[in-house]
């Protein structure tokens, strides 16, 4: 039977959906939510399941694009439906439906049992959970002070030409350039009790510049320096004070003026392309958190995943090389002692920050690194008592209602350095090096040893002085000899978050956004290699 | 159930067409039922059965378009989608590159290994035991699996307010599992994508991935440098995927790809590797079906892209094939490499020297001036010498272009089918032989 004809024939919990605009102007009546979801907790546990847990959710984004003076595209998606997790005969089981009438929502939940059940015979060990306790009828909304979805398309479409204007102006042949934004509304119940309502929004302003030569056929892109953020559209209201001045290009902190990094782009693709070629060795590296938030995410973040430690994605991102043997050491070296990592669910205007994780727990932060050595991991209820922890760290996520939710990343942090140091006096102090602004390409292997950097502009160092840009640089180093090589961070007045919108995890994959913070920090002795090639 | 038949979906695109208002209308709706078994630590760990369906209104008021997508489907939010589709095409302004939607179309018939209903509706027993079959693999070979494995059926359909009309349903099974090693020092991968689960085999595919677990156990630290390599096809999709997903007419007559010319033009018409190199995309083909039209509704048909070395089409969007007063040719789906007659088993008889390399992961765009990408091998890595395999060897860190990659083409294995661990695409590749594989570093990964 299709859709159409289940649509008709169910009976709805409430008379009749809710339109977009209703989901706009507030969401789902919480009411309607709790209704639905005491009918997955009701219908699972008459099945059999010992415990429940039920995401109800309603996803928005919104995509403005354009290229040139031209608005290629406005796209508004939303998607809503129910996910129901379950424990059967101590397996997990789990199904999603869009359909959230009565009867569908009593099948998904009979179907996710049956599963369990099913699976359960190639079990080796019972599901473990974590105690958590219920917190009754809770909220929590990103402290946004400007709603993207509220702003007039006209205004959003207004910005980017101009930023598309303003680089092409300067030199860019061609730019694209985009607002995303995006709102979960998310609804948790389960059986411990819980009843979690949140409103959860991002923001990804970003443009890709090219600058092109026909006569040598050689072209070069210059990416925006923003960051997707846990804020509303205030992102891209600039204020100077969010603004570091006195750097080769401007660089931003909590407010983006996209216009003026445009201008910068569009000048910075002609020297990129008239840059010199970098010459392959050893150079000491000040990272900018522009560039090293990425280094963080693939080399700190992913490697301190428990479930990847434990085993549990070695069919595909891999397993990690911080083994339990190095946490239960207590001395595992992991970077010099200017390396402190905190992994924070709260953080303002962060990409991970939530009041309460997708399966319940009120969300904190903790130390992964503590003075250059391993001291925790990140876990969610499954697997908290194998670290010995008698409760979550609130680590639990699913991209989706119709996705499970598993261990993903919470914001992870290299903390600043105690002692005042800006940028440019750290500079001062280097005789041959690289300064690296923008992130680009990345890749790491499956246990997070070796890896590979680039970023959007490379300045040489001489002497304490950026000398001139540099081109085709990439650094190729090992997780744990690049933080020991770790020998200053700037303070926490240049602190900055990077992040991404699209770490991508499990089977079926899965994204989900995570930010990642730090001061420009100098790394000694990374081996650059040259990344140029004739084809 | 979310695979709606032909008529069905018929019927709720002509209703929510109905609601428009525009100038021009055009509904994508597409659907997906799909039940999964992820395992690790030689047990089961997540699993679920997803139901889902999308609805995407596009509306056009002259050169002004807004979309808004839906997943309810009673008469008050189709309708409420295509109000909002209509409000974002009022905000939007004139689009100089828009291009009317496209009028009725002939498509030619499905290919009739596209869809498998069995495929589609799987119980969950059966999943189950076809993991159990892998499980037991790992127990008896005293090795760690983790795996995954998921069937799906679903359906896409679009329709228009110019009488277009389309249809396409699909069955898929894909398996993939990784074995290692108690002490963690060998890792075997082995994975499949199919349109018909009796072509799964989940004993024979974990058998493959426990030999080469066990025969990685004692890798040795070899220098890095270049190196004859052969790729099995696991590991050579996840490079060419970069190149034939690369053949865009725009980019290069924009100046701004690695198919542009110094003084401008593209090398569209010429030799861009070796002349052994045949690629072509082609729907109809029994080993890798497809779908028989695209996205924006355009037919998809047999396209050579790359014949003897040189590049033969260039995938154009409607509006660039205007511009250019050309065939709108829409970008590759199902693509087949041709390969000699040489097994891998020979390809490595025929080798003094060389490396063995059975997957690449990781893999990211470094220059896309000659397309460098860069990424690890992973899983079994092989030194051969004097045709054959003596050790395994300590994982890589490439830099290298498929460009020159297949420049430097030395011999052709037979083709089969195999799936990017990257992209997840399907795709018929031949194992190769390629002089000079740039390795820039060693990893300690297993």
């Amino acid at each position: 039977m299709g859709i159409g004809g289940a649509m008709l024939k169910g009976i709805p919990v409430i008379g009749s959906p809710i339109s977009v605009e209703a989901a706009l102007q507030g969401g789902v009546d919480v009411a309607l939510k709790k209704r639905m979801a005491d009918v997955a907790l009701n219908a699972a546990r008459s099945k059999g399941a010992t415990y429940t847990d039920v995401r109800i959710g309603r996803y928005l984004r919104q995509f403005v694009v354009t290229r040139e003076e031209k608005v290629q595209n406005v796209v508004n998606t939303e998607s809503y439906g129910m996910g129901i997790r379950v424990l059967a005969n101590g397996c997990w089981g789990f199904a999603a439906t869009d359909k959230l009438d009565t009867d569908s929502i009593a099948k998904a939940a009979a179907a996710a049992v049956a599963i369990a059940k099913e699976n359960a015979r190639i079990q080796t060990e019972p599901v473990q959970l974590a105690p958590q306790k219920g917190y009754g009828e809770v909220s929590w909304k990103t402290p946004i002070e400007k709603n993207a979805f509220e702003v007039p398309i006209k205004d959003k479409v207004d910005l980017l030409l101009k930023v598309n204007d303003t680089a092409m102006k300067a030199g860019s042949n061609y730019i694209t350039s985009i607002i995303f934004s995006v709102n979960e509304q998310k609804y948790f119940a389960s059986t411990d009790g819980s009843y979690i309502d949140q409103d959860v929004h991002r923001i990804w302003p970003t443009f890709f510049a090219t600058k092109i030569d026909p006569k040598t056929g050689k072209f070069e892109t210059r990416n925006a320096l923003s960051s997707p953020r846990g804020m509303g559209y205030e992102y891209l209201i600039p204020k100077a004070a969010d603004k570091i001045t006195g750097m080769p290009t401007t660089l931003y902190r909590n407010s983006y003026d996209m216009i003026e990094d445009a201008g910068f782009a569009g000048k910075q693709g002609g020297e990129k392309m008239a840059a010199k070629s970098v010459e392959a060795g050893k150079y000491d590296l000040i990272l900018d958190p522009s560039n090293l938030w990425l280094t963080i995410h693939e080399s700190v973040g992913h490697p301190s995943e428990l479930d990847r430690v434990l085993g549990y994605e070695a069919n595909f991102a891999g397993t990690s090389f911080l083994t339990l043997d190095k946490w239960k050491s207590g001395k595992f070296n992991f970077g010099s002692k200017n390396v402190n990592i905190v992994a924070d669910k709260l953080q303002p205007g962060s990409l991970g920050a939530v009041g309460y994780d997708d399966e319940g727990v009120k969300c904190g932060q903790w130390d992964i690194i503590k003075d250059g050595i391993l001291v925790n991991y990140q876990t969610i209820r499954d697997q908290a008592h194998i670290i010995g922890l008698n409760a979550s760290q609130g680590c639990c996520y699913a991209d989706a209602w119709s996705d499970v939710q598993f261990q993903r990343m919470p914001n992870v942090s290299l903390q600043p350095g105690k002692a005042p140091l800006t940028p440019s006096d750290m500079i001062k102090n280097v005789e041959k090096g690289i300064y690296i602004v923008g992130d680009s390409s990345f890749s790491i292997d499956q246990q997070r040893y070796n890896f590979q950097f680039s970023g959007q502009l490379y300045y040489e160092v001489k002497n304490g002085k950026i000398v001139g840009m540099l081109n085709d640089v990439a650094y190729q180093s090992n997780t744990q000899e690049f933080w020991n090589s770790c020998v200053a961070v700037c303070d926490k007045s240049d602190y900055r978050l990077g992040g991404s919108f699209f770490d991508g995890k499990g089977q079926p994959e899965q994204v989900s956004a995570v930010s990642h913070g730090s001061s420009t920090a100098r790394f000694n002795g990374v081996n650059i290699i040259n990344t140029a090639r004739k084809i | 159930m979310a695979i709606l038949s032909q008529e069905e979906a018929q019927a709720l695109m002509k209703k929510a067409l109905s609601f428009s208002k525009a100038d021009e209308c055009e509904i994508n709706l597409n659907g997906s039922d799909s039940g999964n078994i992820r395992y690790a630590r030689n047990s089961v760990s997540t699993s679920g059965a997803i139901s889902q369906t999308s609805l995407v209104v596009s509306s056009a008021f002259g050169k002004k378009l807004g979309v808004a997508t839906i997943n309810e489907y009673d008469d008050a939010s189709l309708e409420k989608a295509v109000r909002r589709s209509e409000e974002l095409a009022q905000l939007a302004p004139e689009n100089p590159e828009y291009v009317p939607f496209l009028g009725p179309q002939t498509y030619s018939a499905d290919n009739p290994k596209l869809f498998d209903q069995k495929t589609a509706e799987m119980e969950p027993k059966k999943r189950t035991d076809m993991v159990a079959q892998s499980l037991q693999v790992a127990k008896d070979a005293n090795l760690t699996a983790a795996g995954f494995l998921q069937n799906t059926g679903s359906f896409a359909a679009m329709m228009n307010s110019h009488g277009l009309f389309a249809y396409n349903k699909y069955s898929d099974i894909n398996f993939s599992v990784t074995l290692r090693s108690a002490d963690g020092k060998g890792s075997g991968y082995a994975s499949r994508d199919y349109e018909d689960f009796n072509d799964m085999d989940t004993l024979k595919l974990t058998k493959v991935a426990a030999q080469k677990a066990n025969g990685s156990v004692t890798a040795k630290a070899i220098e890095p440098g270049k190196y004859t390599v052969i790729l099995e096809p696991a590991a050579g999709i996840v490079l060419l995927e970069n190149l034939y997903g690369a053949l865009d007419a725009r980019s290069a007559d924009e100046g701004r790809s690695f198919l542009s010319k110094a003084g401008g033009g593209t090398k569209l018409g010429e030799k861009l590797v070796d002349e052994r190199v045949n690629i072509y995309s082609d729907p109809q083909d029994p080993r890798l079906p497809t779908a028989s039209w695209n996205g924006d509704g355009r037919p998809l048909e047999r396209v050579n892209w790359i014949e003897k070395g040189v590049i033969k089409n260039l995938s154009y969007s409607r509006f660039w094939a205007q511009k250019k007063g050309v065939k709108a040719v829409p970008g590759p789906s199902g693509i087949i490499m041709e390969g000699g007659d040489a097994s891998l088993e020979d390809l490595i008889k025929g080798t003094e020297k060389g490396i063995l390399v059975t997957r690449l992961w990781y893999i990211r765009p470094v220059d896309p001036q000659t397309l460098l990408y860069t990424g690890l091998t992973r899983d079994g890595t092989f030194y051969i010498e004097n045709g054959q395999i003596k050790f395994p060897v300590k994982n890589f860190r490439f830099n290298e272009s498929p460009v020159i990659m297949l420049n430097n083409l030395e011999a052709l294995g037979r083709t089969e089918r195999t799936v990017s661990g990257e992209s997840f695409q399907s795709a018929m590749i031949p194992p190769m032989k390629i002089r000079d594989f740039t390795f820039s570093s060693l990893s300690d990964a297993v």
